[in-house]
């Protein structure tokens, strides 16, 4: 199993430099198959990393680790598909072959990152691959050399540099709470200070899970440190939006899981999870008034990443070990829930060349597969069976009731069906209501009834579209064996106890 | 209860350490871009100095090669890269707050004192430098923060995120002077990464707005 670690964090970054120097069209070869490889590598340690923790050097994967490779290792593989239809239908465009390149290079670094991640075995390099993950990021959100990337790009790196500041300070703490149980020189490994546990210094502990969660929570958009998010989605070109919401939200979830592992076995969980389920109420009721009033179709996606998180952190937040189970599921379900609707946006919007919700209609008419298949993308979000998100939040709200306190699982029931309301609104409306074909057509400089033609841009966008949903149904109905055991492992791992 | 005078060493130390925070006030309050940029080189270079000090005093071999690879990064590099950004800008040489300087002064000082003072409360000890170090550093993290938030030009705020890193650095002195050297090295190598996007992101930002103003930056809301 060493040589999938290894080459879980190395096909990335080979990736990235050879498209970095080889033909463009050699570097879009290159990156789909890097891709492909690395959600192939990720679905080989599935049943390894359900069973035990395995490693090698500075690697490690227990099965905490294994839900977030294999995301992020769906969302790479997607993501290099759609990005190939995505620049064939921007190639008329200036400056395209230099950007085409660059795009290429920062997928690739981006997703090695977010790989690395979960496979770092001690703190500090998860801090660093986290710290990878927002340079790269940063510059892919400002790509499009629009005033408009430029302005979410700035924002982004300062309040993600200064999140990732606060979660520095975070690991420093942790690092002399160690030292003090298991001697100078300690290299911060994660299993090492769960197992000093109750040695730690309490206080130390929870100064650094409190900053951790601050830092951390930044990047994963928990309010009221989300602000950057809704900008860089939507400024982003979608596959980083992709990226980002899907991927580099739930890795930074999955530091912030680490950190409350180790406060967890230090303190207890109650103090962990009372943070995590104030953070969480905070975002998912922020998100879900937004969403009711939002225009953008990006930033309406962005906001729906935010109620996402919002779930998460209330999950662990209910200590029930289903809860958890559905935790995990639900990191799954939302990021094939999200790539799918982040893709369909960024189909429409280039086709419309707008992302004004209130310009974008009859969705239905003219892109045949791609508009149902972002309503049902949509719809999924929203939680409604078949598909993985229900199946993954009603594990979770069973969880939160058979919790001491039933409050919060109601604010979630609540603020679900408010968000729920929001997002089906609006993309109802896209789907099936019918604009004029004058803006549309105007826009594009064509003739009326140009805008009416009946046809997907390419397979290149419809099929990472097909995935996520086929992901979304299986996790829905029935999530194999060998996953279903990662999953309740990993929420062991997270130690939810009733 | 007891007390005791501290040695000269602890003396020493803390000493310096109210310069780092110093600096950074005078760092928060200096109009001048490219004299704020001076300043963050030397509150780096106190800190490079702080690290050969506890390298030399409390036998952490490893913190020379980080006090040297700390004083060619953030000392000459950073620094140098930022002036020519400042240069490169036709002229504007001065930043800009959003409040007045004795309200952006005022809420530094509660800033920093509300992080010396909440930080003694964790419990938090060193075996190399003394305590209230600590305190100073959360304190200049803070400062730095709040300049990153006040001041309203790209070179501020990335001044302002360098000195809280500053800080950071610091409080590893004071309590995790024993971490793997190739961690530091690590952490240091990607300060040169986030600095390197800075710097571009930096002209990115000047070709759009053609400033270095952020007032410009409320196209994306809601």
């Amino acid at each position: 199993m060493s040589g999938v670690l290894i080459a879980l964090v190395t096909v990335g970054l080979a990736a990235a430099l050879v498209s970095l120097v080889v033909p463009v069209s050699v570097g879009r070869v290159v990156s789909v198959v890097a891709g492909l490889a690395c959600f192939g590598l990720a679905l080989v340690l599935v049943p390894a990393a359900a069973n035990r923790t395995v490693g090698t050097g500075f690697l490690r994967a227990d099965a905490l680790s294994g839900v977030f490779v294999l995301t992020v290792g769906f969302l790479y593989a997607a993501t290099t598909v759609y990005t190939v239809g995505y620049l064939r239908a921007q190639a008329h465009e200036d400056g395209h072959r230099c950007r085409t390149r660059l795009l290429w290079c920062g997928l690739n670094l981006f997703c090695w990152a977010m790989l690395a991640a979960p496979l770092m075995s001690g703190l500090a390099l998860l801090w660093i691959a986290i710290e990878v993950t927002t340079v790269v990021s940063a510059l892919l959100v400002a790509i499009d050399d629009t005033d408009g990337a430029a302005e979410a790009s700035w924002k982004y790196l300062l309040i993600a540099s200064a999140g990732l500041g606060v979660a520095l300070f975070a690991t420093i703490i942790i690092y002399y709470a160690g030292a003090r149980v298991l001697g100078e020189g300690l290299g911060l490994g994660i299993g090492q200070l769960i197992h000093a546990g109750l040695a730690l210094p309490a206080g130390a502990v929870r100064l650094s899970f409190v900053l951790a969660t601050l830092g951390f929570g930044t990047k994963m958009g928990l309010v009221p440190v989300h602000t950057w998010l809704p900008d860089a989605h939507a400024e982003a070109p979608a596959p980083a939006s992709t990226l980002l919401s899907g991927g580099l939200l739930a890795v930074s979830f999955y530091a912030i899981l680490r950190y409350y592992q180790i406060t967890s076995a230090a303190v207890g969980a109650s103090f962990g999870r009372t943070v995590l389920l104030a953070f969480g109420i905070a975002s998912l009721l922020l998100a879900a008034l937004v969403l009711l009033d939002q225009h953008d179709i990006k930033r309406l996606l962005a906001y729906s990443s935010v109620e996402h998180m919002g779930i998460l952190a209330m999950a662990i937040g209910f200590g029930a070990p289903i809860a958890a189970a559905g935790a995990m599921l639900h990191v799954l379900a939302h990021a094939a829930a999200k790539s799918c609707a982040f893709f369909g946006a960024g189909t429409m919007s280039a086709l419309y060349r707008t992302r004004d919700i209130g310009r974008i209609r009859a969705t239905l008419d003219r892109l045949p597969l791609t508009a149902p298949m972002f309503l049902l993308a949509v719809l999924a979000l929203s939680a409604l069976p078949p598909f993985g998100i229900f199946r993954s939040e009603f594990m979770i709200v069973a969880g939160g009731l058979a919790s001491p306190s039933k409050a919060p699982a109601a604010i979630l029931v609540l603020l679900t069906t408010l968000a729920f309301l929001g997002l089906s609104f609006v993309t109802t409306r896209m789907s099936f209501e019918s604009g004029t074909d004058a803006h549309a057509s105007a826009a594009h400089g064509l003739g009326p009834g140009a805008m009416r033609a009946r046809r997907e841009p390419s397979v290149w966008l419809v099929a990472p579209m097909v995935a996520g949903l086929i992901a979304l149904l299986v996790l829905g109905i029935h999530p194999p064996g060998p996953l279903q055991q990662l999953l309740h492992q990993a929420a062991a791992e997270l130690g939810a106890r009733p | 209860m007891s007390h005791t005078v501290p040695g000269f060493y602890d003396a020493a130390t803390n000493a310096v350490a109210v310069l780092v925070l110093l600096i950074e006030f005078g760092m928060l309050r200096q109009a001048l871009l490219r004299d704020q940029v001076r300043l963050y080189a030397a509150q780096s270079l106190v800190i490079s100095v702080l690290a050969l000090v506890v390298a030399a005093s409390r036998a952490v071999p490893e913190l020379y090669a980080v006090a040297g690879f700390s004083f060619v990064l953030k000392v000459v590099a950073v620094p140098w890269a930022l002036r020519r950004l400042v240069r490169g800008t036709n002229g504007e040489i001065a930043g800009s707050g959003r409040f007045g300087l004795a309200t952006q002064v005022l809420l530094a000082l509660v800033a920093g004192g509300f992080g010396f003072f909440v930080s003694g409360a964790f419990g938090i000890s060193s075996t190399v430098l003394p305590e209230s170090a600590f305190g100073m550093s959360v304190a200049v993290f803070l400062v730095g923060f709040v300049m990153m938030v006040i001041r309203s030009d790209v070179i501020s705020q990335s001044v302002g995120f360098f000195s809280l890193e500053n800080g950071v650095s610091l409080a590893a002195l004071v309590i995790a002077a024993g971490l793997p050297f190739i961690l530091e090295l690590v952490f240091l190598f990607d300060l040169l990464v986030a600095a390197v996007v800075f710097g571009v992101l930096i002209r990115v930002h000047h070709r759009s707005t053609a400033s270095l103003s952020t007032r410009p930056l409320t196209r994306l809301r809601g």
